[in-house]
């Protein structure tokens, strides 16, 4: 269990003030100036040293993705885009780093914007979140009052500016392209890669897209070390805290900071006041937020919480967000509804999402209550298979998994629900 | 230049050639319904994935660059696997309706379903249905069909340049259609069917006509205008079915213009089809035969003194006819001859006075251009695709001269009419400053009685700004009429002191002109402008502006229905053929010539088209050289005189009805009220 020492996020449940003094009181902005003195090159190493892996849910090295930038501008200026378009069913950690805790996003956005050669940082923020808006408008003010933002950023002589744009609400403008469009002013749609954004990103200069919780922790990584951080974690590449995010059938639905690696049971038994009805009433756990596959309870058991381990376990981290389903659950009708919300939620650009996608939440309707046939599983697995891999972004292998995940390990469930339905109300068969 | 293996076949590449490309350089066939080559690459409809070595999952190759030693695999169970499930999709919500579809035949979702889909659909959820968005009156919409490749909104953003279709609302709900019901304002909206790849665009006037497999196919040349599109003309029988664009890159790319495309229903209206003589009792138009109205034509022409005779081309002709013509005439005396039938006037002594130097392609070398009383949106829409085209690409200055119009490409205004090149403006000194200046002067520079001068002021104007040099000639005439060009080749001008169009409507008033020969001549009022006392022999196809007036009239062929060389205004000599017959007695117009001559004593010496031809050449070798253009020699072209301080105007008021075809076809017609008449109402409404 992460030690208090070591926790980062040390507002993260807004006990405190999220003003600037309040901060510089838990110790946010402090010694920024000394961070940027010692160059672009060892913010990097110590990035990569810390095995700091994006935690918008694709878990992409850190340090890597920023060294991904030019060294030196060809005369086009650099940008840093901060995904703030949290929208992933099951997750709300970045809301409560924005509501508590923003000036770490802030004083990151500096020393990460320094490091990539940037000038300029947009909070891509999604359209739901007005108070959150209106809470980082209010610290950004703070910023550019205390000298820490703006004109000679934080006596480092960096100029740095921070800009808020609102989104309108639209999952796709998370995916990090989509969310270019969108600040663009266009309508939110994914590019295709290459180019990727590091060569052309926003307004065709190289952009880098990092998610709110990987700028916040930045500059507590610096402050302390990379080596502090790779301390932290499982393994060397499974390493730092996290923010988990633990909704649904637990007693106390929370949001909680702990070592990357803890195992899933520890997780809910200790931060979440354990499974409604106990342990036992578990059915499944979906670990990272919709898109990744649901696990059931035998693997819940001993499975760890990190990249490597759940990707083992054909899951994945995704953004840690934590739904608990007990014995009560309509396992079939939950991953039907998800199916429903990628459905709404996909762009419409490219062809197996927007018409798969359709389709897939039409049979999984139908399997919710039975109506359908046993050839009709492989089939829509089939389908998955023809949507996933496809696409220009991953929204279609995001809608295939939820399914996937849940024929794997609940298909007698379906089976048995579809031969329910056909004793009670037999018809042709086709 | 990278190297790469495709299908173990190794290519090399310029770089940014995308794997497609490469592809089908090697003869490898890859599925497609986004990618275009010539609008940008979306890659949204995924039929063209492949597999690339060392790549996780299947690329679109529309979109992916070749790379260095990449190896790329178009035929493979996994690229097959990826295929079925793309064209399954695309299937699901696409009715099945092909044997009411008018793509049928022709949709590329028919074929690649046929070649990369499967035999059945597993498809038992309720298909989506859609509104029909209006298009207007060109393009029919059936937006079940559609298969959201974007083909239409890309071509409408960034050929046509206007902004008035795109994708709404998004998922299984995303649909194209026109912002808020509206018809596409643009020239080159008929496009829109063409990129389409399935059913969901189909022209309107030809709905339910035809199939494509019934249609025999003619290459032939377009005449709506003065660029020489090159068309395909599909007929079934006796009956022009529909016209399509033929791709040259160096004209019309693959593009054609809405008038070109859709006036052919007024080949089928008002028709001459048979020779009529005006009763001197009655003053009626009486039908009459071949023989009595040439004897009459003849004895009309024979007996007038030639001074008193006058012969005129209109914009439709084909040059051979007007070569017979200028023969005839010459072997009459007579040298009242001219083709500026559209009432303008400039010197016809240099052929680079008058035609497009730059050439159509070379505009998108330019670096600034200049417009000088043209409206190429309206005058050529293909010219101004260019233009539009050089301005997307490298953001060509662009300055005008002239009346201001929406060209779909930002210009500096720089003055309403002539005095304007003789101020100083800001604008000409980008000019000069440029490495490939451009000046384009449209007809309307030289639609007044100054033109000559206008003409001179514009050869000081190009000389001083420096438009010419090695390798690069930057003055353009910018003609209208798909005749003209290849009239002033000939000197169908005046012959010595003869009289020009001006001067004949003149002297016609002045009852100084006995006999008018009118080849096709329907581009004034001929009724008002010719005086009581001349005879008029009309020679055309149509019953429009020239016919009501004539004495006699002799019917002649339409474009589709003779073999014809055309200039078009960058001086290019096309070849035109014919795909069905004139209609009754109706004959090709060189042999009415030819055999008015022999009535007349004067027989001209060619007894067939390729004899004509062959003469033709003897005279002006350029038309011996098909579809490539002849450099013109740089010389002064002008007459120095007085300019008046009045401002240009384009000559076309309409861009729908601009001869004697498109005036007489029924979907010009609806055309002009959706998008000329509506305008008005509007603008007099906003005053």
């Amino acid at each position: 269990m992460l030690a208090d020492k070591d926790r980062i996020f040390t507002n993260v449940y807004g006990w405190e003030s999220f003003s600037l003094d309040a901060a510089k009181a838990r110790g946010d902005w402090d010694g920024t100036k000394d961070i940027i003195a010692k160059g672009r090159d060892w913010i990097i190493s110590e990035m990569k040293a810390s095995g700091l892996r994006g935690r918008g849910g694709a878990g992409f090295p850190t340090g890597m993705k920023w060294s991904f930038m030019p060294k030196e501008s060809d005369g086009r200026p650099h940008y840093l885009v901060i995904n703030a378009d949290e929208s992933e069913p099951g997750t709300c950690k970045d809301r409560d780093i924005l509501r508590h805790e923003p000036h770490k996003l802030l004083e990151g956005a500096l020393v990460a914007g320094f490091a990539m050669g940037a000038h300029r940082a947009y909070i891509y923020m999604r359209g739901e979140f007005y108070n959150e808006g209106s809470t980082i408008n209010r610290a950004i003010k703070e910023a550019y009052d205390a000298g820490l933002l703006g004109k000679n950023a934080a006596g480092t002589g960096w100029d740095f500016d921070v800009v808020l744009h609102r989104g309108a609400g639209a999952y796709i403008c998370g995916e990090e392209t989509a969310l270019i469009e969108s600040i663009e002013g266009k309508k939110g749609q994914p590019r295709n890669k290459p180019p990727f954004p590091a060569g052309a990103g926003l307004y065709a200069c190289p952009t880098t897209v990092n998610n709110v919780e990987t700028i916040a922790v930045a500059p507590t990584i610096l402050r302390r070390g990379g080596a502090w951080f790779a301390g932290l974690g499982r393994d060397e590449k499974n390493t730092g805290t996290k923010l988990f995010c633990i909704s649904g059938h637990v007693n106390n639905r929370c949001n909680v900071e702990e070592e990357m690696g803890i195992p899933l049971k520890e997780l809910i038994e200790k931060h979440a006041g354990g499974v409604r009805g106990g342990w036992d009433n578990l059915l499944a756990i979906i670990p990272g937020g919709s898109s990744t596959p649901l696990l059931p309870r035998h693997i819940c058991d001993t499975v760890l919480m990190d990249f490597d381990s759940l990707r083992a376990v054909q899951s994945g981290l995704g953004t840690a967000g934590v739904i608990v389903m007990d014995k009560g659950t309509d396992i079939v009708g939950a991953i039907a509804r998800l199916s429903h919300f990628y459905m709404h939620e996909s762009c419409g650009q490219c062809t197996p999402c927007r018409e798969g996608t359709g389709w897939l939440y039409r049979i999984m309707q139908r399997m919710a209550v039975g109506n359908a046939t046993l050839d009709e599983i492989d089939m829509l697995l089939d389908l998955t298979k023809e949507i996933e891999g496809h696409t220009i972004c991953a929204h279609g292998d995001a809608s295939a998994w939820p399914i996937q995940g849940l024929m794997r390990h609940f298909r007698p469930e379906v089976e048995k629900r579809i031969m329910e339905y056909r004793k009670e109300a037999p018809r042709e068969v086709a | 230049m990278p190297k790469l293996k495709i299908n173990n076949t190794e290519i090399e590449v310029s770089a940014g050639t995308s794997i497609l490309q490469a592809a089908e350089m090697l003869g490898y066939e890859v599925p497609r319904f986004c990618y275009h080559d010539k609008l940008s690459v979306p890659a949204n409809c995924r039929m063209c994935l492949v597999e690339v070595k060392g790549a996780p999952k299947p690329v679109a190759s529309c979109a992916m660059a070749c790379g260095e030693n990449m190896e790329v695999v178009t035929e493979s169970p996994l690229v097959t696997k990826a295929r079925h499930g793309v064209m399954e999709m695309m299937l699901i919500n696409h009715p099945l309706d092909c044997p009411i579809c008018d793509q049928g035949g022709e949709c590329d979702l028919q074929d690649q379903a046929f070649g990369f889909g499967f035999d059945r659909s597993r498809y038992t959820e309720d298909k989506r249905s859609k509104v029909d968005p209006d298009m207007g009156p060109l393009i029919k919409t059936v937006m079940t069909r559609c298969i959201q490749c974007t083909r239409c909104v890309r071509f409408s953003e960034e050929i046509a340049g206007v902004s008035d279709i795109g994708m709404m609302n998004r998922g299984e709900d995303a649909e194209i259609t026109t912002f808020v019901q509206k018809a596409i304002h643009s020239e080159l909206s008929g496009n829109l069917v063409d990129v389409c790849p399935v059913g969901a665009l189909t022209s309107k006037p030809y709905a339910f006509t035809a199939r494509p497999w019934e249609l025999r196919k003619t290459e032939s040349i377009d005449v709506h205008d003065a660029v020489g599109t090159n068309i395909r003309i599909d007929s079934r029988g006796n009956e022009v079915m529909r016209v399509l664009p033929r791709l040259n890159e160096d004209v019309n790319e693959e593009w054609m213009a809405d008038k070109s495309r859709y006036a052919i229903d007024g080949l089928k209206r008002a028709r001459l089809d048979r020779p009529y003589i005006r009763d001197e009792v009655s003053g009626e138009l009486r039908v009459a035969s071949w023989d009595d109205a040439l004897s009459k034509a003849a004895e009309k022409l024979v007996g007038t003194s030639a001074d008193r005779v006058a012969a005129m081309v209109g914009s439709l002709c084909d040059t051979e006819s007007m070569m017979a013509l200028k023969d005839f005439m010459a072997s009459l005396g007579v040298k009242n001859l001219d083709c500026r039938t559209d009432g303008t006037l400039f010197d016809v002594s240099q052929r680079c006075g008058y035609v497009m130097n730059t050439g159509i392609a070379g505009l998108e070398r330019a670096d600034a251009i200049l417009l000088v009383g043209s409206n190429p949106r309206w005058e050529a829409p293909l010219v101004n695709a260019r233009i539009r085209k050089a301005w997307l690409a490298n953001r060509v200055k662009i300055g005008l001269i002239g009346e201001q119009n929406d060209l779909t490409y930002p210009y500096t205004y720089i003055g309403s009419g002539p005095e304007s090149l003789a101020e100083g403006h800001s604008f000409f000194d980008v000019l000069k400053a440029a490495k490939n200046p451009v000046i384009i002067v449209g007809q309307g520079a030289f639609l007044r009685p100054d033109g000559e001068a206008i003409h001179a002021a514009l050869y000081e104007f190009a000389t001083q700004i420096g438009v010419v040099k090695d390798g690069w000639n930057g003055f353009n005439v910018l003609q209208t009429a798909a005749s003209r060009v290849g009239a002033l080749d000939i000197g169908f001008v005046p012959q010595g002191k003869g009289l020009n169009a001006y001067g004949i409507l003149l002297a016609s008033q002045k009852n100084e002109l006995d006999v008018a020969y009118l080849l096709g001549v329907d581009e004034f009022n001929v009724e008002a402008s010719l005086g009581k006392n001349t005879f008029v022999i009309y020679q055309g196809h149509h019953g429009d502006q020239g016919a009501v007036r004539a004495d006699i009239v002799l019917p002649g062929a339409a474009y589709t229905e003779k073999d014809g060389l055309y200039v078009n205004t960058e001086g290019r000599v096309q070849i035109g053929k014919k795909a069905v017959s004139a209609p009754g007695e109706a004959r090709e117009d060189w042999k009415i010539i030819r055999a008015l001559s022999e009535k007349a004593g004067k027989t001209l010496p060619y007894d067939s088209l390729h004899q004509l031809r062959a003469r033709l050449v003897r005279d002006y070798d350029h038309f011996g050289k098909i579809g490539s253009v002849i450099l013109s020699e740089w010389a002064a072209f002008g007459v120095a005189g007085d300019i008046r301080k009045h401002p240009f105007h384009s000559p076309i008021d309409n861009y729908y009805m601009t001869n004697a075809i498109s005036r007489l076809s029924p979907t010009m017609a609806k055309c002009t009220y959706e998008f000329i008449k509506e305008a008005a109402v509007i603008a007099e409404a906003a005053e």
